[in-house]
C-alpha cells in the first residue's frame, strides 16, 4: 500500500513536471539590467505553475540578434528574443520568421488592449494601422544631463537649465570660460542629434512618415534646419566647446569626470550616472530652436522590444502570451521602470510610480516621460522605421567624424549620409518588395 | 636509407586521411562554397528571400564611390607592413641584447616573452585604457605635460600609430622567441673566427649572424604579414572600431562588420571571396618563388 502510494506520488510529480511548458527568452541585458530580467522572469515563474520562462543572455544586441537569426535558420529558435530598435525593420520584413504580437494575443484569447500602452512607445513597434508587432520591453529616450555644481561655478542658474539651443550654446561657452576643459558632449549622434532632433522639431527624418508607410522611403535629414544644427555643433567643436567623445555611449566619461558640464545621453543611463557622478547633476529636456514652428513636439524612443518566433507549438505560444500579459501589469512595469531607469510602457505603471512618490527622489525619470508625452505623436515623431538601419547609423557616425576632422564640409557631409543611406534603403526595398 | 614498406590494403591510406579530409571539408570547403554562392545573391538574413544579383555585389565594392573598398585594401597593406617592420626590428634588437652575456638574462627573456600569453583583444584593451583621450593616463600626460592634443577618435595619424603600436607589441614576444632560438643556433666558432679576423661587432652582426638568421627572418616575415593582415581584427575592434570615419577599417574588420553586425550577407561574402583569392595567391607566391631561395 505504501509502495503504491509512493508510485502514485512519483507519477503525479512527473506529470506535474512534464506538464510545465518551458520557453527560452534570449536577451542582451548585462549588469543591473540583466539581474532585473532574471528577477522579472523569476517572479513570473513563481506566480503560476503551468509555464516557465528561461532567460538566456546572448551577448550584445547585435550578437543576440545574430544568434536568433542563426538559430532560426537551424530551426532551433527561442520563443522570445529581444531585438534593438534598429533591428525593427529587419524583423518586420522577415514575415515568415516572426509571429506578430497582436496575432499571438488574439489567437490565445488574451485580454489585450493596445490602448493601455503609451502611444509613443507602442507606435514604434506597430504597423501604420496600429497593429502591434512586437512587445515593447526596455524603452528609453534621449535627454540632456547637466552638472549643477559646474553651473553654479559658471554663474548659471542650476535650477534653470537651458531650454533652447541658443541658450544651450551660451551656457556651454560659459562653462568652458569658467575653467572646464569644454562645454558639452553627446552620445549617439544619429539617435540623439538627428532622429530625436527631427522628431522634437516635428520635421521629417525620412519620407513616408519616417518609413512607416512604405519601403520606398527616403532619408531627408539634410534639410536647412539639420545643416544649421550641425554647423553649430561643428563651430563649437572648433571653439573647443564641444568635445567629441566617440561613438555610441563612449562620451560618458567626459561628463562623469567633469571635463564638460553638459551632455546628451539616454535616460536608460540614469542609473549609471547616479552611481558614478561625484557631483550634483540634473536631467532636462532636449533643447530646441525657438523659431521652428511646432517645436518642441515629442521625443522618440530607443531601446529594444520582444519578438516572438514563428513555428512554435500552441502550448509554447500560450506560455509567451501569459508572460507578455504578466509583464504588462502596472506593478511589474513599475518595478522594472524604477529599478532599471527604462520607461514604463503603460500609462497605469506611470501613474502608479507617481503615486508611490518615486519621482520626488528621481525627477529625471519624469522629465523623460514628460518629454515623450509632450504632444500626441505626429507622422514625424511616431518613431523611425528603416531597413538596414544599423549600417545607416554607422555611415552617419563615420561621416560625422570626417566632418569634425575637416575631411568634408557639414553640408556635403549630411548630403553624403543621406545619399549613402538611401542606397542602403534601396537595397532593402529591392529585397523585400 | 630507411626501409620502405608497401601497404597491402589499397583502402588503408584513404581511410587514414579520411578524418583530416572530413575536417577540411566541413570547416573549409563547405563554408567557402557557401560564401562563393552567397556572394551572388541579395539575401534576407533569415533565409526567407534571396534574389540573384550576379556580380553586382562585387561591382559595388569597386565602383561605388562611397564604398571605400580600395582604400580599405591599401590601409590593410600599409598596416601589415608597418607592424611587420616595427615588430621585427625591435624584437631582433631585443633578442640580440638579451643574447649577450649579461646578468639576469633569464629575467629579461621571461619579461619579453610573456606578452605572448595576452589575448589579442586584451592587448587592444590595455592600450585603449592607456591612450583613450577620455580616460587614458598616457593621453592625459601627452596633453597636459607635452601639449600634444592626442585624440585618436578624430585624428587618423594618432589612430594608426596607436593600432600599430598595440599590434606590434602583441607580436613582439612571438618574434623575440624565434629570434632567440635563431641566435642560439648560430655557431660560436664562426663568430669567434670573425673576431680573430678583426671584424667589427657591426660587421659581425650583418655579415654572419644576420645572414644565418635568414630562414628565421623569412619565416617571421611571412607570419607577421599574415598576423598584420588577418589577425589584427580584435585590436581594431577593441580600439578604433574602424574609425575615425572609415580610416582604419581594414579588410578583415570590414568583412565582419558588414556581415555580422550589418547583416549584409551578400556584400560580406563577396569581400570574403576576394580575401580568399588573395590568400591563395599569396600562398602560391610563397611556395613557388620565395621559399626556394631560402635554405633552412
Amino acid at each position: 500500500m505504501k509502495k503504491l502510494l509512493l508510485l502514485v506520488l512519483i507519477l503525479a510529480m512527473t506529470i506535474g513536471v512534464y506538464a510545465q511548458v518551458s520557453v527560452e527568452f534570449w536577451h542582451a541585458m548585462t549588469g543591473k539590467n540583466g539581474e532585473m530580467v532574471q528577477s522579472v522572469c523569476d517572479k513570473f515563474n513563481a506566480s503560476q505553475k503551468d509555464y516557465k520562462v528561461v532567460p538566456v543572455y546572448k551577448g550584445s544586441y547585435s550578437d543576440t540578434m545574430n544568434a536568433g537569426i542563426a538559430a532560426f535558420r537551424a530551426k532551433q529558435a527561442p520563443a522570445i528574443i529581444q531585438v534593438y530598435e534598429v533591428g525593427t525593420a529587419t524583423m518586420m520584413a522577415a514575415k515568415g520568421a516572426i509571429k506578430p504580437v497582436y496575432q499571438l494575443m488574439a489567437e490565445n484569447n488574451a485580454k489585450f488592449d493596445p490602448k493601455v500602452y503609451i502611444p509613443t512607445i507602442t507606435s514604434y513597434y506597430s504597423t501604420s494601422d496600429g497593429k502591434m508587432l512586437s512587445m515593447p520591453f526596455n524603452s528609453s529616450t534621449a535627454v540632456m544631463y547637466y552638472n549643477k555644481d559646474a553651473f553654479h561655478k559658471a554663474g548659471l542658474n542650476p535650477d534653470k537649465p537651458p531650454v533652447t539651443w541658443p541658450e544651450f550654446f551660451d551656457a556651454a561657452r560659459k562653462l568652458k570660460a569658467s575653467g572646464m576643459e569644454g562645454g558639452f558632449t553627446t552620445n549617439w549622434i544619429s539617435w540623439i542629434q538627428l532622429e530625436n532632433f527631427s522628431a522634437w522639431h516635428n520635421v521629417p527624418f525620412g519620407t513616408k512618415s519616417n518609413g512607416f508607410d512604405g519601403l520606398d522611403t527616403e532619408l531627408v535629414f539634410n534639410s536647412p534646419l539639420h545643416v544649421r544644427h550641425f554647423e553649430n555643433l561643428y563651430k563649437l567643436a572648433k571653439e573647443g566647446v564641444f568635445i567629441y567623445g566617440g561613438r555610441e555611449n563612449k562620451a560618458n566619461p567626459l561628463f562623469i569626470s567633469q571635463r564638460v558640464g553638459l551632455h546628451f545621453e539616454s535616460i536608460g543611463g540614469y542609473g549609471s550616472m547616479k552611481a558614478n557622478c561625484k557631483f550634483n547633476f540634473g536631467v532636462a529636456r532636449l533643447p530646441y530652436y525657438p523659431d521652428v514652428p511646432g517645436a518642441p513636439q515629442n521625443s522618440i524612443i530607443g531601446g529594444a522590444s520582444l519578438w516572438v518566433f514563428n513555428g512554435k507549438s500552441p502550448a509554447e505560444y500560450k506560455a509567451v502570451t501569459a508572460f507578455f500579459t504578466y509583464i504588462s501589469q502596472p506593478e511589474i512595469q513599475a518595478y522594472w521602470h524604477q529599478n532599471t531607469g527604462y520607461l514604463p510602457i503603460t500609462n497605469a505603471a506611470y501613474e502608479l510610480t507617481k503615486k508611490q512618490g518615486y519621482y520626488k527622489d528621481n525627477p529625471g525619470l519624469e522629465v523623460a516621460i514628460g518629454q515623450l508625452l509632450n504632444k500626441p505623436p505626429t507622422k514625424n515623431s511616431m518613431g523611425i522605421r528603416f531597413g538596414n538601419f544599423n549600417i545607416i547609423r554607422e555611415i552617419e557616425d563615420q561621416v560625422w567624424e570626417d566632418i569634425l576632422a575637416d575631411k568634408i564640409s557639414v553640408k556635403d557631409g549630411l548630403d553624403r549620409m543621406v545619399r549613402e543611406g538611401n542606397a542602403k534603403l534601396r537595397e532593402f526595398e529591392r529585397l523585400y518588395k | 636509407m630507411a626501409k620502405q614498406y608497401e601497404i597491402k590494403a589499397k583502402w588503408l591510406p584513404y581511410f587514414l586521411v579520411l578524418p583530416q579530409m572530413i575536417i577540411v571539408f566541413i570547416f573549409f570547403f563547405w563554408p567557402s562554397a557557401q560564401a562563393i554562392l552567397q556572394s551572388f545573391y541579395l539575401q534576407d538574413p533569415f533565409g526567407g528571400k534571396t534574389i540573384f544579383v550576379g556580380l553586382s555585389n562585387y561591382i559595388a565594392l569597386f565602383t561605388n564611390p562611397d564604398s571605400d573598398y580600395l582604400y580599405s585594401f591599401i590601409i590593410s597593406i600599409v598596416f601589415a607592413l608597418s607592424i611587420t617592420l616595427l615588430s621585427m626590428t625591435v624584437s631582433l634588437f631585443l633578442a640580440v641584447q638579451a643574447h649577450k652575456k649579461i646578468h639576469f638574462t633569464t629575467f629579461y627573456k621571461t619579461m619579453l616573452t610573456w606578452p605572448y600569453a595576452v589575448a589579442t583583444l586584451v592587448a587592444g584593451v590595455i592600450w585603449l585604457f592607456m591612450f583613450n583621450p577620455n580616460v587614458g593616463v598616457i593621453a592625459w600626460i601627452l596633453k597636459h605635460n607635452f601639449g600634444i592634443p592626442w585624440d585618436y577618435l578624430l585624428n587618423f595619424q594618432h589612430a594608426f600609430i596607436l593600432l600599430t603600436l598595440a599590434a606590434s607589441w602583441k607580436q613582439l614576444a612571438y618574434n623575440f622567441v624565434f629570434f632567440m632560438a635563431g641566435l642560439q643556433s648560430v655557431p660560436e666558432t664562426l663568430v669567434e673566427a670573425a673576431i680573430i679576423d678583426g671584424a667589427s661587432p657591426i660587421r659581425r652582426f650583418w655579415q654572419i649572424i644576420f645572414g644565418l638568421l635568414a630562414p628565421t627572418t623569412f619565416y617571421l616575415l611571412v607570419m607577421n604579414l599574415v598576423f598584420g593582415f588577418f589577425e589584427t581584427f580584435p585590436i581594431v575592434h577593441g580600439i578604433t572600431a574602424g574609425g575615425p570615419g572609415k580610416s582604419t577599417s581594414i579588410l578583415v574588420y570590414k568583412v565582419w562588420r558588414d556581415g555580422v553586425v550589418n547583416l549584409d550577407l551578400g556584400g560580406s561574402s563577396a569581400q570574403s571571396v576576394i580575401l580568399m583569392i588573395l590568400v591563395i595567391g599569396l600562398t602560391v607566391l610563397q611556395f613557388r618563388f620565395i621559399e626556394r631561395r631560402i635554405t633552412y
